[in-house]
């Protein structure tokens, strides 16, 4: 199994964190804070398809020209969380999605602000 | 690369998309055991038909044999139902049911974290199951409330029984729903939504 080396890291995660946590960098963190995609993370695409590019990456860049969460996308596109988040890296990565609301590596619950919390019941009001 | 991926994809029909302005999104966890209502409750507040996502998990085989010196694999794939309810044209609320039992606990790091409260859904003939959820998400400092869905036939304990058989502490809200009605679980939420920004607001006053 070992030696030559080439699989190194794949299909070989066996970590206690069982949703590898894909951090998201491309170089706009602030404060080097850590950030993540979460499961409603919303992504934007920000470019067109390209030619050459992975069938996943074509359908993430055309399903999301308006926002749409991270969840929805591994729902549409019948891919695991985990394997939606590696995508979404690289594009990312490429600055070819925005991602909104993305939240920080170690955090617990969120900490919601209270403008947020009166908004989410004003609206669940309206329903 | 197989035939899969020749597929259009479905993708969001065009009633399905978001406002182009939203950008703030807020995660609520739905969690209860088999059976007790949680798909039914994401599907009666939804504005979008379920949909479910899944993760899957390799671990190194329970119980095996050390002999044997040979370690066993087991997958295993959990399915998440979920929903979605814009708030307005900035903010975005998702819902997801996640199993409760223990052996479901893999997923929960990826759920719970970042998540602003849950909705501990419990089916009043089996209280007891409820337990190690809330446990962990007292561990994990999610805010809940305890939503008891009334099954046909299913006894009823008022709010204050309720409180007392599953040991909580005042400050958690402990209601009663339907889950397979909208307006309940809205009013579910609604409740929730009271708790933390009422928690917000005190924590304000003491500091």
């Amino acid at each position: 199994m070992s030696g030559d080396g080439r699989a190194a890291g794949e299909g070989d995660w066996e970590e206690g964190t069982p949703v590898p946590l894909y951090i998201v960098t491309g170089g706009r963190t602030e404060a080097g804070e850590e950030r993540v995609l979460d499961l409603v993370t919303l992504i934007v695409a920000r470019s067109e398809p390209q030619p050459g590019m992975r069938p996943e990456h074509v359908s993430i860049l055309r399903m999301c020209t308006g926002p749409l969460s991270v969840a929805e996308l591994s729902a549409y596109l019948d891919l695991p969380f985990s394997a939606v988040q590696v995508l979404l890296a690289d594009l990312v990565g490429d600055c070819l999605v925005e991602a909104r609301q993305t939240r920080a590596a170690h955090t617990a619950a969120a900490d919601p602000d209270v403008e947020i919390l009166k908004a989410l019941i004003d609206g669940l009001q309206r329903l | 690369m197989d035939c899969n991926d020749c597929r259009t994809p479905p993708g969001p029909r065009r009633e399905d998309l978001l406002p182009a302005s939203a950008e703030r999104s807020v995660k609520v966890v739905v969690v209860g055991g088999f059976g007790v209502g949680k798909t039914t409750m994401v599907g009666s507040v939804s504005e979008i038909r379920p949909l479910t996502t899944e993760e899957t998990m390799t671990q190194a085989g329970v119980g095996v044999d050390d002999l044997s010196g040979v370690e066993r694999k087991t997958e295993t794939t959990v399915a998440m139902d979920f929903g979605r309810i814009t708030l307005d044209e900035r903010l975005v609320l998702y819902l997801f049911g996640t199993p409760g039992q223990q052996r479901f606990w893999f997923l929960w790091n990826g759920v719970i974290a970042g998540a602003l409260g849950a909705v501990v859904l419990v089916d009043t003939r089996r209280l007891e199951e409820s337990f190690p959820a809330m446990d962990r998400l007292e561990q994990g400092g999610v805010p809940f409330v305890v939503a008891a869905d009334n099954f046909p036939g299913a006894p009823v304990h008022p709010a204050r029984e309720l409180r007392s058989a599953l040991d909580l502490p005042g400050h958690v809200p402990v209601v009663d729903c339907d889950a397979r009605r909208s307006d309940s679980s809205r009013d579910v939420l609604l409740t929730l939504m009271h708790h933390l920004h009422d928690s917000a607001t005190a924590t304000r006053e003491v500091l």
